[in-house]
C-alpha cells in the first residue's frame, strides 16, 4: 500500500488504488451513456476524468454513488466486487460526491443540510430519547468540518443566507461528512470564480494529504492541469486512454477528448461599433448594487467581470425586469423605459440568459423542441396557432449551431448531459433574434469545442449588429471576447478596461476590491 | 421521443386492461360489446372525459380543482330552475346559461389561486362547500324532480345526430378541442412549461397569474356545461348531485398519467383514464361483482398509476417495491 519507486512515465498508478471500474455499461432508453468505461482511483490521487458534453461523465459520477446500477461491468473497492443499490451504500463504502446539480434546501441550517440523511443519533433506549437527532453532535460535527475547511461559517446559519461560494463549502463538508475515501467532485468549479477556486485548491490539498482519493470532473484546463495527477479520457461512453498529467498538454488531452485536433480560439472578428441602444444611469437597489452606470453599442461585447457576489447577476436581472431597481435610469435607443416584468423586457428587444440555468431556464419534463421554441412562440406564431414544421426548422438551426448532442430534437431536457441542457437553454435565446442580449455565464460547463462554437455564434451576431452583454467570471474568456471590460465590487463598478488597457493583472486587481 | 415512447407505453398498457376488461365482461355477458351497450358506455362516459380533460389543464400547472362537482350540481340546479321558470326558452340558450354559470364559479376559484395566491388546494376545499351549500340554498332545500322539467330540457342530451347522441357528441368534441388544444395553440404549450418549471416560465415571460385564471375558468365552464347535461340525463337536480365525482375526475387525471408534481399529461391518457373507470363502475356489476371491489379496482388503479409516474424512471418505481433492504 505505500508508495514505492515512483516510475513517471507509467499509466499505471503507484498505490493500489481503492476503487476499480471495469467494462461498465450503462443505457438508457434509445440512447447508450456508457459503453465501456474503465477508471482507477488510489488513495492520495487526483484524477481528472475528461471528455466532451455527453460523454458520460456524470453517468460514471451517478453510479458510483448509487444513483444508477450499471447494466454490465464490475466495480471492486479495495478489490472486492460491489453493489451499490443506493447512495448510502455509496457512503457505506466511502464514496461521496458533490453533484453537478447539487440539491440544497435553503431554509434549513447549514447543520442540517450537511447531515441530511444520516443525522447523528442519540444513544440509548428509545423511552429516553434514544434513536432521536442528537442535535448537539450535529452542530459540533459541523463545526469541525468547517474548521478543517478553514471556512467561517457559522453551522446555525440557515443556507439561504449564505454566499454562493459558501454554499460550496457547505456542498464540500457535506460530501466530508461521510468520512470518505474517495471524494467525487462534477464541475465543482462551475459557478465559482477566481478567489472561490483556489480556497477550492487548498481544501483539495488537503484531502490529497489525509489520502482521500479524489475523482476532479471539468471542463476547465487550466484547473486539471493544477490540481490534477492522473487524467483519464472519455468519449461517447467509451474509455480513450489515461496517463499521467505531466506527460500531456493540453492540446494533446482535447485531441484524444474530441478525436481531432482543435486549439482554443476566441474567434473575435473586429467590429465597428454602431450607435448606442442601452444606456444605463446610476442603477441601484437597496441591498444589492448602487451607482452602475455604463452605455451598450451596437457590434459591441461589454464584458462584465467579478467575484462571485460582485453584483452582476443582479444588475442584470433588474435590467431584464425580475427584480425592479430602486434608482437610476435605463435608456434603450435613446428612451427611457421601464421594465417591470421580463415580457416588457421582450417587448424591448432585450433578452437574459440567466446563469441558474436549471432553476430559471430549462423545464426538463419537456423536449428539446418545445424549450428551443418556448420563447420565440410569440414571435414566430402571432395567432397563438403553432406550427410543427417551422418549429423544427428552428430547432435544427440552433441545434446544430449550439452542437446539442441529443438522440432526437425530441428528447426530453431531463435525459441530457449537463453541459447539452446548458445549449439548449442558451439556443432558446439567441433564436428569439433580440436587439440586445445578456449571456450570464454562457459557458459554464460547456465542453472546450463547444466552447469555441458558442463564441463564433456571438461574433457573428456582433458583426450583425447585436448588441451584447457578457458576464463571466472566466477571464480568458472575458478578455478574449469583450470589447470593453467592467469590473464590480461588492456592487459597484470598480473599473473600466477597453482593449487597449485591458490586463489580466489589473482586471483581478479590480475584481479584488484593492486599489 | 422517450417520454412519448414511455406515454405511449402507458397509454398501451391501459388500452390493453380496458379491452382485456371488456373482453371478460363479454364471455360473461355478450350483450356487453353489443352496439347498444357500447352506445350507452359513450354517453355515460362523455360528461366524465371531459371535466378530467379540463381537470387535466389545472393539474398540469400544478394545481388542483376540488370544486367541479358542486360546480356541476350548482350549474345543474340553476339550469333546471330557469327552465322551471321559463320552459319556453331554447334549450342550446340553457345549456350556455349553465355554462355561463360554471365559468363565473370557476373564475372565482381563478380569482382566489392566481390574485389572492390562496393554495389551489384550500380554495377549491372552501368553494366545494360553498357551492353545495348554495345549491341547497336556490332552491330552498328543494328537489327540482322529473315532472317539473320540460320534455325537450331532458330529452337533449340523448337527442340522437348521426346514430350518436348528443351526449356522446360532446365528449367527441371536447377529445378533439383538447387535442388540437395541447398540440397546435401556443397557449397550451405555455400552460406545460409554466407547470414543468414556473420559474423558467417567469423568464421567457409567461404570465403565471393569467394562465391559472385561465384553468381554472376552463374547468368551472365545463363543469356548467355538464351540471345541465348531468341534470338532464338524471332527470333530478339538489344539492347532492355528483356527490363526490371530482374524486372520479382527478382520479381519471391520475390514472391515465397526468403529473400532479405539473408539466406532464396527454390527451389519450387522460381519456383512457375516464374510461377505465366507467368501464370498472358500470361493466363489473353486468358481472355481478360487488360495488365493494369496484372501489378497491380503483384504489389499486391509482396506486398503479403513480408508482408507474410518466415522469419518474419506470425501473426506479419497481425497484422501490423489489428492492432487497441491505442490514444496517
Ligand atoms: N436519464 C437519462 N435518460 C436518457 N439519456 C440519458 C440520461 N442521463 C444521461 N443520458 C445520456 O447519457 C449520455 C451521457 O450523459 P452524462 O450526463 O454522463 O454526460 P457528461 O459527460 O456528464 O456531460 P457534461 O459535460 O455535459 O456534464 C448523454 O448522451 C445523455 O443524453
Ligand atoms: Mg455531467
Amino acid at each position: 500500500m505505500m508508495a514505492a519507486t515512483v516510475i513517471p512515465h507509467s499509466p499505471v498508478p503507484v498505490r493500489e488504488p481503492i476503487l476499480e471500474l471495469e467494462g461498465i455499461e450503462k443505457s438508457f432508453p434509445g440512447v447508450r451513456a456508457l459503453a465501456d468505461a474503465r477508471l482507477s482511483i488510489a488513495p492520495g490521487e487526483v484524477v481528472a476524468l475528461v471528455g466532451e458534453n455527453g460523454a458520460g461523465k456524470s453517468t460514471i459520477v451517478k453510479i458510483l454513488t448509487g444513483i444508477y446500477q450499471p447494466d454490465a461491468g464490475s466495480l471492486r473497492i479495495d478489490d472486492q466486487p460491489v453493489h451499490l443499490e443506493s447512495t448510502q451504500d455509496a457512503w457505506k463504502q466511502g464514496i461521496a460526491a458533490i453533484h453537478q446539480e447539487t440539491v440544497a434546501f435553503d431554509e434549513l441550517s447549514v447543520a442540517e443540510n450537511i447531515f441530511l440523511g444520516h443525522h447523528p443519533r442519540r444513544d440509548g433506549p428509545w423511552w429516553r430519547g434514544g434513536g432521536l437527532v442528537d442535535w448537539a453532535a450535529m452542530r459540533s460535527r459541523a463545526r469541525e468540518l468547517l474548521a478543517q475547511l478553514e471556512a467561517d461559517i457559522d453551522p446555525d446559519t440557515p443556507l439561504k443566507a449564505l454566499s454562493v461560494a459558501q454554499k460550496h463549502i457547505v456542498e464540500i463538508a457535506k460530501a466530508l461528512s461521510h468520512e470518505a475515501r474517495i471524494l467525487i467532485m462534477d464541475e465543482p468549479t462551475a459557478s465559482l470564480s477566481q478567489r472561490e477556486i483556489h480556497d477550492l485548491y487548498r481544501i483539495v490539498a488537503g484531502l490529497k494529504r489525509a489520502g482521500t482519493g479524489i475523482l476532479f470532473i471539468s471542463h476547465k484546463f487550466d484547473e486539471i492541469f493544477d490540481l490534477c495527477d492522473r487524467y483519464v479520457v472519455m468519449r461517447d461512453g467509451h474509455y480513450v486512454s489515461e496517463g499521467w498529467i505531466a506527460d500531456v498538454d493540453s492540446d494533446q488531452l482535447v485531441s484524444m477528448m474530441v478525436g481531432r485536433t482543435l486549439t482554443q480560439v476566441f474567434p473575435r472578428v473586429d467590429t465597428v461599433p454602431g450607435e448606442e441602444v442601452l444606456r444605463v444611469e446610476r442603477l441601484g437597489n437597496p441591498t444589492e448594487f448602487d451607482d452602475v452606470s455604463f452605455a451598450l453599442r451596437r457590434g459591441e461585447i461589454l464584458g462584465f467581470y467579478g467575484l462571485v457576489g460582485a453584483g452582476r447577476s443582479e444588475v442584470m436581472k433588474a435590467l431584464f425586469g425580475i427584480t425592479r431597481p430602486t434608482r437610476g435610469k435605463v435608456l434603450i435607443n435613446g428612451r427611457e423605459v421601464q421594465i417591470a416584468n421580463p415580457e416588457q423586457a421582450a417587448a424591448n428587444r432585450l433578452v437574459y440568459v440567466p446563469e441558474d440555468r436549471q432553476v430559471a431556464g430549462a423545464v426538463l419534463g419537456m423536449s428539446i423542441k418545445d424549450n428551443l421554441t418556448l420563447p420565440s412562440l410569440a414571435r414566430l406564431f402571432p395567432n397563438g396557432i403553432l406550427d410543427d414544421a417551422k418549429e423544427r426548422a428552428l430547432t435544427r438551426e440552433y441545434g446544430l449551431r449550439l452542437v446539442v448532442k441529443a438522440a432526437s430534437w425530441d428528447q426530453l431536457l431531463s435525459e441530457l448531459s449537463g453541459g447539452n441542457q446548458q445549449k439548449v437553454v442558451i439556443g432558446k435565446w439567441l433564436a428569439t433574434r433580440p436587439d440586445i442580449i445578456i449571456l450570464d455565464e454562457p459557458t459554464k460547463g460547456i465542453d472546450i469545442g463547444s466552447k469555441a462554437a458558442v463564441h463564433a455564434f456571438m461574433s457573428e451576431l456582433v458583426q450583425q449588429g447585436l448588441a451584447v452583454i457578457l458576464v463571466s467570471s472566466e477571464l480568458p474568456e472575458v478578455m478574449g471576447m469583450s470589447d470593453r471590460i467592467l469590473v464590480m465590487h461588492e456592487g459597484r463598478v470598480r473599473a473600466e478596461f477597453d482593449r487597449s488597457t485591458m490586463s489580466a493583472e489589473a482586471i483581478v486587481t479590480a475584481a479584488s476590491g484593492s486599489h | 421521443m422517450s417520454l412519448n415512447r414511455f406515454l405511449k407505453q402507458r397509454e398501451t398498457l391501459l388500452a390493453l386492461i380496458l379491452v382485456a376488461i371488456s373482453a371478460g365482461v363479454a364471455w360473461r355477458a355478450p350483450t356487453f360489446i353489443g352496439l347498444a351497450n357500447l352506445h350507452e358506455i359513450a354517453t355515460d362516459s362523455a360528461i366524465l372525459i371531459v371535466m378530467a380533460l379540463a381537470q387535466s389543464l389545472v393539474i398540469m400547472t400544478r394545481g388542483i380543482d376540488l370544486s367541479v362537482a358542486a360546480n356541476v350540481a350548482l350549474s345543474g340546479m340553476a339550469a333546471a330552475q330557469l327552465s322551471m321558470h321559463a320552459p319556453w326558452l331554447p334549450i342550446p340558450l340553457v345549456l350556455l346559461f349553465a355554462t355561463l354559470v360554471g365559468l363565473a364559479l370557476g373564475l372565482v376559484n381563478g380569482v382566489l389561486v392566481a390574485w389572492v395566491r390562496i393554495p389551489s388546494i384550500v380554495a377549491t376545499l372552501g368553494t366545494m362547500s360553498l357551492f353545495r351549500g348554495l345549491t341547497f340554498l336556490a332552491a330552498d332545500g328543494k328537489w327540482v324532480a322529473q315532472h317539473e322539467m320540460s320534455a325537450a330540457f331532458l330529452a337533449f342530451p340523448r337527442l340522437d345526430v348521426l346514430g350518436l347522441s348528443l351526449l356522446a357528441w360532446i365528449g367527441v368534441l371536447g377529445i378533439v378541442v383538447a387535442v388540437v388544444f395541447t398540440r397546435h395553440v401556443a397557449l397550451g404549450r405555455e400552460l406545460r412549461a409554466l407547470g414543468g418549471n414556473p420559474s423558467a416560465a417567469k423568464y421567457v415571460g409567461i404570465r403565471e397569474t393569467t394562465l391559472q385564471l385561465f384553468v381554472f375558468a376552463v374547468a368551472g365552464a365545463v363543469a356548467g356545461l355538464c351540471g345541465y347535461l348531468w341534470v338532464a340525463r338524471y332527470a333530478i337536480a339538489y344539492d347532492g348531485v355528483a356527490l363526490g365525482f371530482e374524486l372520479q375526475v382527478i382520479a381519471a387525471c391520475v390514472i391515465g398519467g397526468v403529473s400532479i408534481a405539473g408539466g406532464v399529461g396527454s390527451v389519450t391518457g387522460t381519456v383512457l383514464g375516464a374510461l377505465f373507470l366507467v368501464l370498472i363502475y358500470n361493466a363489473l356489476p353486468v358481472v355481478g361483482i360487488s360495488p365493494f371491489w369496484q372501489t378497491a379496482i380503483v384504489g389499486a388503479a391509482i396506486l398503479s398509476a403513480v408508482i408507474l409516474n410518466a415522469r419518474g424512471d419506470r425501473t426506479d418505481g419497481l425497484r422501490l417495491i423489489l428492492r432487497r433492504h441491505p442490514a444496517h
